[in-house]
């Protein structure tokens, strides 16, 4: 039996308010990569193809862009380790604190950007740069791996409550290495939680500005660091409007794809 | 034979390895087996060194330096010990004035969140088909990838004086200020609130909600007595993330609030125009009592499980 | 079975106190912007002796438009002509206000700035600019004598830094919501109720000034004599204007294309501004604005390109100080900003002829009337005696009047 009609036809129109509410901005920022006014006049005086000439040779962009991917792929893959092992522990182990875990771990994205930056930042100069790390895309990752592995702690923690340990034991029982268990029975079973935990932690990576402001040097500029110096800059600020424009339109297939991958339960993804 | 049960279970084998190798694997496996506390150790020993040591460690750092002074002349940090910075912060007006705009603002932006996302996360597990479903959630999902500072901006222009807000509304437009933060705000954090709650519609099973309106409940009363009770954990997950997002926010604010400023505009000049890092510190310590008592407050409600 | 991890727990969190309490007592001090006084010694920083060959590479901190590749106007470039003729390839960070370049230095990851006269104090004063040996900048010597040993600029006779260019701080106004000519800062102060909600101004502590300058003028029982020389009392006065001001503030601005836009869009009307957003709107199709310097006079800045103590590229940055400085190349830069340049051979070499006629150049009388941005600190700057109030309380006062 459905749900009531009238339930679902309301549903459905909010839904789509809702939608809509999440795109037209993101419309305005495609008509404004085409718009001939520099500083996004309203109704556009005219269309033009330039910005998008300006972008493709902008090696600022695509450098900021490169920067931003190697450090989302740094940050992602501690989180996946660092995650998972953490979710391993208070799932399968009682101890002392374990209820706090989740509190600390969910303490660097809960606090202000502003809080982590300025305290990493402190720590970084007084403990790294006596050993001789200079801040650059190294900070950068550890700040972004900080905050990061939360994402894939909830995502792992979340489907290690479904799975129960006996299918682990079973495996052990039959004379399994605690690796081959891993291996074969464990991770296949993890595939979706880790895939949605990367899939999440690489895209807050990918657009976090404030904390990286503070854990960066001059010459490694992520993209939100190039935007922000860039959409102040009159003739600049348009082609960062191209550079969201190829964002939106290039991200959708990676998320689907990610999606698809990851199984038909990955979209109850965990934040 | 064992291959066989597992098997069944539907669990996905391989052939089995080589005998070399699985020897000295099995050796650790079975040195490490009895040992409980050593194999929990391993696996939270370096989490723990990186959240614990690390970031628990500089924000330690960060906060004691509240209680140090700036000297009034070279504007120097002088380690001596002092409550002055700390009784700045609670008992200027300008302070508290800027704190309970920024709660309540934070607030506000988490009640709308909510309204917009629970029908939408409804709509999505509920009622869309399962073709559509995995669209919508790309859908909600895409917006996360075109940049923050781009889509303030956007917003900036959209509700600018002559923009295509008042262009569609007939010249109105709430401008740069209190609204338009409020409004740029949910915006930008909307996905954030959709996910947590769809996950939590996704646990909710669909009999159900027939078995209730089997039993005669209004629409209204099944999602007042049985989704709700069900999907707030859920929601609670979500706004841990608006509620904290927008405390912290400085950029938006500067760039559709106008004259407005938030706390961590505050802290912000403190620290980098003053160059005064212990009461930026001092100051600091607001949204991180307000931060710490939320998620406290969330964890009763069974939020961190869902999140 | 419950396993009880005490051990680990209390070790993990004994580790934790630990790294507080080495931190804490490890006396790693802040580099701190010193707001010393005429008297206190800036900290010893050797200076260079000889300029050697370039690094490859520059990072420099430069106020929008003085550091110009092109990207802007394809037009306007010096930054790649350098590059071709030293091989430094530049990194430019452009720094909205002042606050945000002293910021920037005392991180030592850049290798020079160009700091107006209320940052220049801060940087020598916390040791992160080295003194400049001038005779490695041969452009140097054709500078105006004005501009050299200036009490923002050196420290008993030391120089430490280039001079480069110099401005006021304009009233700029929409002529087509503004009518009649604008001559006064009453405009954006006392008779602001006019233009409700859509006046702009400087978003910096340093815009004090401006509001004790119109108090100058108009008030004169006040006794202020400089506007960075304020008194508690004088500076509550400012404050007391700023904080009427803003009921009809729009926005305040921190980037110059935030008012730009805001010009163009008709947020703002009327506000305070520099020479190059005036020129970059009138450049637009959208709006047209005009621009002029009060009867009460300005606050301007006097800007200067510093060295940094830690400068990884030393050499390339000599280069660079003497390549600004040059004659055609100081003229580019000033005619694009909208400044007087500091170079007296660069009248020369300026595309409208009439340019440093117009911008007063050559003349020190007229540079002298100009309020340069300088740090406020509690020994009064312009000599006065030691109960003024320093840029740490315009902080707190300006974020009070932003409320």
């Amino acid at each position: 039996m459905e749900l009531p009609s009238r339930l679902r036809w309301t549903l459905r129109l909010l839904a789509w308010i809702g939608l809509a509410f999440l795109y037209v901005p993101l419309l305005l920022v495609l008509l404004n990569a085409f718009n001939k006014s520099r500083t996004f006049g309203f109704p556009p005086t005219g269309l033009t193809l330039e910005w998008w000439r300006a972008a493709w040779r902008s090696e600022g962009a695509r450098s900021a862009l490169g920067t931003s991917v190697r450090a989302a792929i740094g940050a992602t893959a501690i989180a996946l380790v660092l995650g998972t092992m953490a979710a391993f522990a208070v799932q399968r182990y009682h101890f002392f604190g374990r209820s706090s875990i989740s509190l600390l771990v969910i303490l660097p994205i809960a606090l202000p950007g502003i809080v982590t930056g300025i305290a990493l930042n402190a720590a970084f100069r007084t403990v790294l740069d006596p050993l001789g790390i200079g801040f650059g895309l190294t900070t950068v990752i550890i700040g972004h791996a900080t905050f990061c592995i939360v994402l894939v702690f909830n995502n792992v923690q979340a489907r290690l409550r479904r799975m129960s340990g006996s299918l682990e034991e079973a495996s052990a029982d039959l004379g399994a290495t605690g690796w081959q268990t891993f291996r074969m029975v464990t991770l296949p079973n993890l595939r979706s939680a880790l895939f949605a935990g990367a899939l999440l932690a690489f895209g807050l990576s990918f657009d976090e500005i404030v904390v990286t402001t503070f854990t960066s040097s001059p010459d490694v500029q992520t993209l939100p660091i190039w935007i922000f110096g860039n959409l102040f800059r009159p003739n600049q600020a348009p082609v960062v409007n191209v550079v969201a424009a190829v964002l939106i339109i290039a991200a959708v297939l990676p998320v689907w794809l990610a999606l698809r991958l990851a199984g038909e339960d990955a979209a109850s993804s965990r934040i | 034979m064992g291959y066989q049960v597992a098997a069944d279970q539907g669990v996905a084998l391989e052939a089995p390895v080589g005998r070399g190798a699985s020897d000295r694997r099995g050796k650790i496996s079975a040195f490490l087996a009895p040992k409980r506390k050593t194999r929990l150790a391993l696996l939270l020993g370096a989490p723990m060194l990186w959240l614990v040591v690390a970031y628990l460690g500089s924000l330690g750092v960060l906060f004691a330096s509240a209680f140090w002074t700036t000297d009034s002349f070279t504007g120097a940090v002088v380690h001596s010990y002092s409550l002055d910075n700390l009784r700045e912060v609670y008992t200027q007006p300008l302070y508290r004035t800027v704190a309970v705009r920024t709660i309540s603002v934070a607030l506000l932006v988490t009640v709308l969140d909510a309204l917009i996302a629970f029908p939408m996360a409804f709509y999505m597990s509920k009622v869309a088909r399962p073709g559509i479903r995995q669209l919508l959630v790309v859908a909600v999902l895409t917006p996360l990838w075109a940049s923050y500072l781009v889509k303030a901006y956007a917003w900036r222009s959209l509700l600018a004086p002559h923009g295509p807000l008042s262009w569609v509304a007939g010249g109105y437009t709430p401008g740069y200020g209190l609204a338009a933060t409020v409004i740029t705000l949910t915006y930008l954090w909307l996905p954030y609130m959709v996910i947590p709650i769809y996950a939590g519609f996704e646990r909710v099973p669909r009999s159900l909600l027939e078995a209730s309106s089997d039993l005669g409940a209004s629409p209204y009363r099944t999602i007042r007595s049985v989704i709700l009770p069900m999907v707030f954990p859920a929601i609670a997950a979500g706004s841990i993330f608006t509620f904290s997002l927008t405390l912290g926010d400085y950029i938006a604010v500067g760039i559709v609030g106008g004259k407005t400023q938030m706390l961590a505009n505050v802290i912000y000049g403190q620290l980098v125009t003053a160059n005064n890092q212990p009461l930026a510190a001092a100051l600091a310590t607001i949204p991180l009592i307000a931060i710490v008592l939320y998620l406290l407050l969330m964890r009763r409600t069974g939020a961190l499980e869902n999140v | 079975m419950r396993v009880t991890l005490g051990r680990v727990g209390t070790a993990l969190a004994a580790t934790a106190v630990a790294a507080v309490v080495v931190a804490c007592s490890s006396s790693s001090k802040s580099s701190s912007p010193a707001q010393g006084a005429s008297g206190q010694k800036p900290p010893s920083v050797p200076m260079a002796s000889s300029v050697g060959a370039g690094e490859g590479a520059l990072n420099i901190i430069a106020w929008a438009g003085y550091a110009e590749s092109g990207q802007n106007d394809p037009k306007v470039d010096w930054v790649h002509p350098f590059e071709q003729q030293t091989g430094c390839k530049v990194n430019v960070k452009i720094g909205n206000t002042s606050d945000e370049m002293v910021q920037l230095m005392r991180t030592g990851q850049y290798d020079g700035v160009s700091a107006s006269g209320d940052a220049t104090l801060r940087l020598i004063y916390a040791g992160d600019v080295a003194p400049v040996n001038t005779d490695l900048v041969p452009n140097y010597k054709t500078i105006s004598a004005f501009l050299k040993n200036g009490k923002w600029n050196s420290v008993d006779g030391q120089m430490y830094g280039i001079p480069h260019g110099w401005g006021a701080n304009l009233l700029m106004w929409n002529p087509s919501s503004v009518t009649g000519t604008q001559d006064s800062w009453a405009a954006v102060f006392d008779k602001s109720d006019q233009y409700k909600g859509k006046v702009t101004a400087y978003d910096s502590p340093i815009y004090i000034a401006d509001a004790a300058l119109y108090l100058m003028a108009t008030q004169p029982n006040l006794g202020i004599k400089d506007p960075y020389s304020l008194t508690s009392a004088q500076l509550d006065a400012a404050v007391a204007l700023l904080e009427k001001q803003k009921a009809n503030i729009s926005e305040y601005w921190a980037d110059y294309t935030k008012e730009v836009q805001a010009f163009e869009s008709g947020t703002s009307v009327i506000g305070t501004t520099w020479q190059v957003i005036a020129n970059t709107i009138n450049g637009g199709a959208k709006t047209k604005v005009k621009t002029v310097l009060p009867k009460e006079g300005s606050t301007g800045w006097s800007d200067t390109w510093m060295i940094s103590s830690k400068a990884k590229h030393p050499n390339c940055m000599y280069k660079w100080m003497d390549y600004i400085v040059s004659p055609s190349v100081n003229a580019q830069v000033a005619e694009y900003f909208g400044e007087a340049p500091a170079q007296t051979l660069a009248c020369q070499h300026t595309s409208d002829k009439t340019f440093c006629q117009t911008y007063h150049a050559l003349d020190q009388s007229y540079s002298n009337q100009l309020h340069y941005w300088t740090t406020p600190q509690k020994q009064c700057v312009n000599g006065g005696g030691s109960d003024c109030t320093d840029y740490a309380q315009w902080v707190t006062k300006w974020q009070q009047i932003k409320g």
